[in-house]
């Protein structure tokens, strides 16, 4: 995927950056969001509505930890509910991030520079709302550390034969790690910051994050060395992660779990509403910030097409799941299937392959991934298509398994949604935090563009 | 300030472009300078080189991390499935080693990233507050837009007029004097 390679001989490509930018410019444009533009009265706004959401969500786990997991819609056969479709919906938000920073970056694609930092940022913040629905849905948070491994006075120890557990594993190193990335990519950045701070407490704020950061060609080599070698370890990474959640389901035997497509289909399905929610999140920012020199419409032309590349991947998974049901013969399997398209959830199916597989097939014409409200209503649409798929994993199968005797319905109450809406709220507020406290875009990686750029190579890629 | 005994760290020549100072760096190397030091606001390519520097221990210490986070992982999972909390099911193999991949492989990832930060963080001697480079006023554009060249003082050839001088030469367009306060 070279970024000019298939251009026809003299048509120049866009520019990844509007042109005439210089290394004061960029820093100057990136840098002011944080240390002086005033807070407008729309962020405000937004904020103190956010926060409200925030305090809903506050409101909807107190209350669960107060009466236990029963406020909630789950029962006998529906164990799972809302809280592991949105866990799974989370975390696979958050695999943009590291996709775009590590894999993107091992494959040297210069489009990344403009949004990864954000991407990361999202990451984080979509595994911490992650991480919330498994922890509150034990019931009894305050016994989560029962899930690692520490000397217990009782002398039991996890079940490390238990995709549960991989999975305590799996999230808290893919947070831990996304984490790390993201600070060694701020470094620079917070340093930036602290040497153009206009008041005394962004000085020591910033003046203690950066570390003291002085850009020396030696601190620079070992910089890139480990920056490197993040990207080479968190590529593995971000593909093992959904792997993992998707072993929740696929070692279980319940049918339309059990089967082998999962974890390339999940990962798939991960990058595919990770991009989503990346679009999602820069079409109103750009637009906010005045970023749209440098997250320009062939970005986002980008990212559509790595929508459309991996909601094709995902549309082969839900083929392959109908033809091995059928083709494996096995009646319980077959009956699922036929349980998707006429059970009583069958709405939520159809809705799922709108969502997923038929509109986004729309991208293939440049005058829609080119066009920035159509953008942003498909990535709504996909992120949309992307929880149903969820549900329908988890409700339809928990809901049709074995014995009829066993099945049942699954309706969620208030308090599923409140927690639900609570997590977007949370989610969008620390992005409101995010774009006001810290450099959305990586300043020292748009300074070297600027200096690729102005030597006339596009890239070495 | 004036008040404080201050010595002298070193002689800073700032430049405009990446070009620029990657070429004083390399005069300053072949005129007999050893101990100078590049600041720029992004990587610049060929830089560490210039100024002396090919070798960096990060890639063997996130090894040393990736090795111990996997062999930590298997083994407590070793331990604690077949010796210290076994659990006997059908008969089923206690060292089930296929299971124990998948955390093996996170804490692999894990403790080699987190030796490739801090290792990084630590060969770099950060977080380190004050350096004498920061008293240079100038010094604030390093990180946006301007190129350093310091030369330091306990450098054997290092004489202030001189070296100043030398700086001069490879057109710096400003030189100054870097002061390190005790």
């Amino acid at each position: 995927m070279s970024v000019t390679g298939n251009l026809p001989a003299g048509h120049e490509p866009e520019p990844w950056i509007e042109p005439g930018h210089t290394y004061a410019s960029v820093t100057d444009k990136i840098s002011s969001a944080v240390l002086t533009r005033p807070l407008g009265i729309g962020w405000l706004l937004g904020f103190a509505f956010l926060f409200s959401i925030v305090m809903v969500l506050n409101l909807a786990i107190g209350w669960l930890i107060t009466k236990g997991v029963g406020i909630w819609g789950i029962n006998i056969p529906i164990g799972w509910g809302f809280a592991i479709v949105n866990f799974v919906w989370w975390i696979g938000i958050g695999h943009a991030g590291t996709l775009i920073s590590a894999i993107l970056y091992l494959l040297n694609q210069k489009w990344r520079t403009s949004i990864n930092r954000f991407a990361e940022a999202m990451t984080l913040f979509a595994v911490a709302c992650a991480g919330l629905f498994p922890l509150i849905h034990t019931g009894r948070p305050w016994m989560a550390y029962y899930m690692f491994p520490y000397p217990s006075t009782m002398g039991i120890w996890p079940q490390f034969r238990s995709p549960l557990i991989w999975d305590v594993f799996a999230v808290s190193t893919y947070g831990t790690v996304s984490l790390l990335f993201w600070f060694v990519g701020l470094l620079p950045d917070l340093a930036t910051l602290r040497d153009r701070a206009k008041t005394r407490w962004q000085q020591v704020i910033f003046g203690m994050l950066s570390m003291g950061w002085r850009g020396s060609a030696r601190h620079w080599h070992r910089y890139q060395s480990a920056y490197l070698l993040l990207a080479g370890l968190a590529t593995p990474l971000v593909l093992s992660v959904h792997t993992v959640v998707s072993f929740d389901f696929a070692v279980g035997i319940v049918p339309g779990w059990h089967t082998t497509i999962f974890p390339p289909y999940f990962v798939a399905g991960a990058i595919y509403s990770g991009f989503a929610m990346v679009l999602t999140l820069a079409i109103p920012m750009r637009k906010a910030y005045g970023m749209e020199g440098f997250i320009t419409l062939r970005h986002l032309e980008q990212m559509a097409k790595v929508m459309l590349a991996t909601g094709l991947i995902v549309a082969y998974g839900y083929f392959i799941e109908f033809f091995m049901a059928f083709y494996s013969g096995n009646k319980f399997d077959v009956f699922l299937a036929k349980q998707r398209l006429h059970g009583p959830y069958a709405p939520f199916y159809y809705a799922l392959i709108l969502c997923n597989i038929l509109t986004p097939q729309l991208l293939w014409f440049k005058k829609v991934r080119r066009n920035i409200p159509a953008l942003f209503v498909m990535s709504l649409i996909i992120n949309t298509g992307m929880w149903l798929e969820r549900f329908v994993i988890v409700v339809i199968s928990l809901t049709r398994d074995f014995m009829p005797s066993a099945w049942g319905r699954y309706s969620p109450t208030v308090w599923d949604y409140a927690t639900f809406v609570g997590t977007l709220g949370l989610f969008t507020m620390l992005i409101f935090l995010f774009v006001r406290g810290l450099p959305a875009i990586a300043i020292s990686e748009m300074r070297e563009l600027v200096h690729e750029d102005s030597h006339g190579s596009e890239g070495h890629s | 300030m004036s008040e404080r005994r201050s010595q002298l760290f070193g002689v800073m020549g700032e430049f405009s472009t990446p070009e620029d100072l990657l070429a004083a760096t390399k005069k300053a190397r072949e005129a007999g300078y050893k101990h100078v030091e590049a600041y720029t606001p992004f990587p610049v390519e060929g830089l560490s080189e210039a100024v002396g520097f090919k070798w960096t221990a990060v890639p063997l210490l996130t090894l040393a991390g990736g090795l111990g986070g996997g062999l930590t992982g298997f083994g407590l999972q070793y331990w604690v499935a077949a010796i210290t909390y076994p659990l006997n099911i059908g008969g089923r193999p206690l060292n089930s080693w296929p299971a124990f991949i998948p955390v093996t492989f996170e804490l692999t990832v894990l403790g080699a990233s987190i030796f490739a930060v801090f290792g990084m963080l630590a060969l770099n001697k950060l977080p380190q507050p004050y350096h004498p480079v920061f008293n240079v006023e100038r010094f604030a554009q390093a990180s946006t837009d301007k190129f350093f060249l310091c030369i330091e003082a306990r450098d054997p050839k290092f004489d202030l007029a001189e070296t100043s001088r030398f700086l001069q030469s490879l057109h710096a367009e400003h030189v100054n004097e870097v002061k390190d306060e005790e």
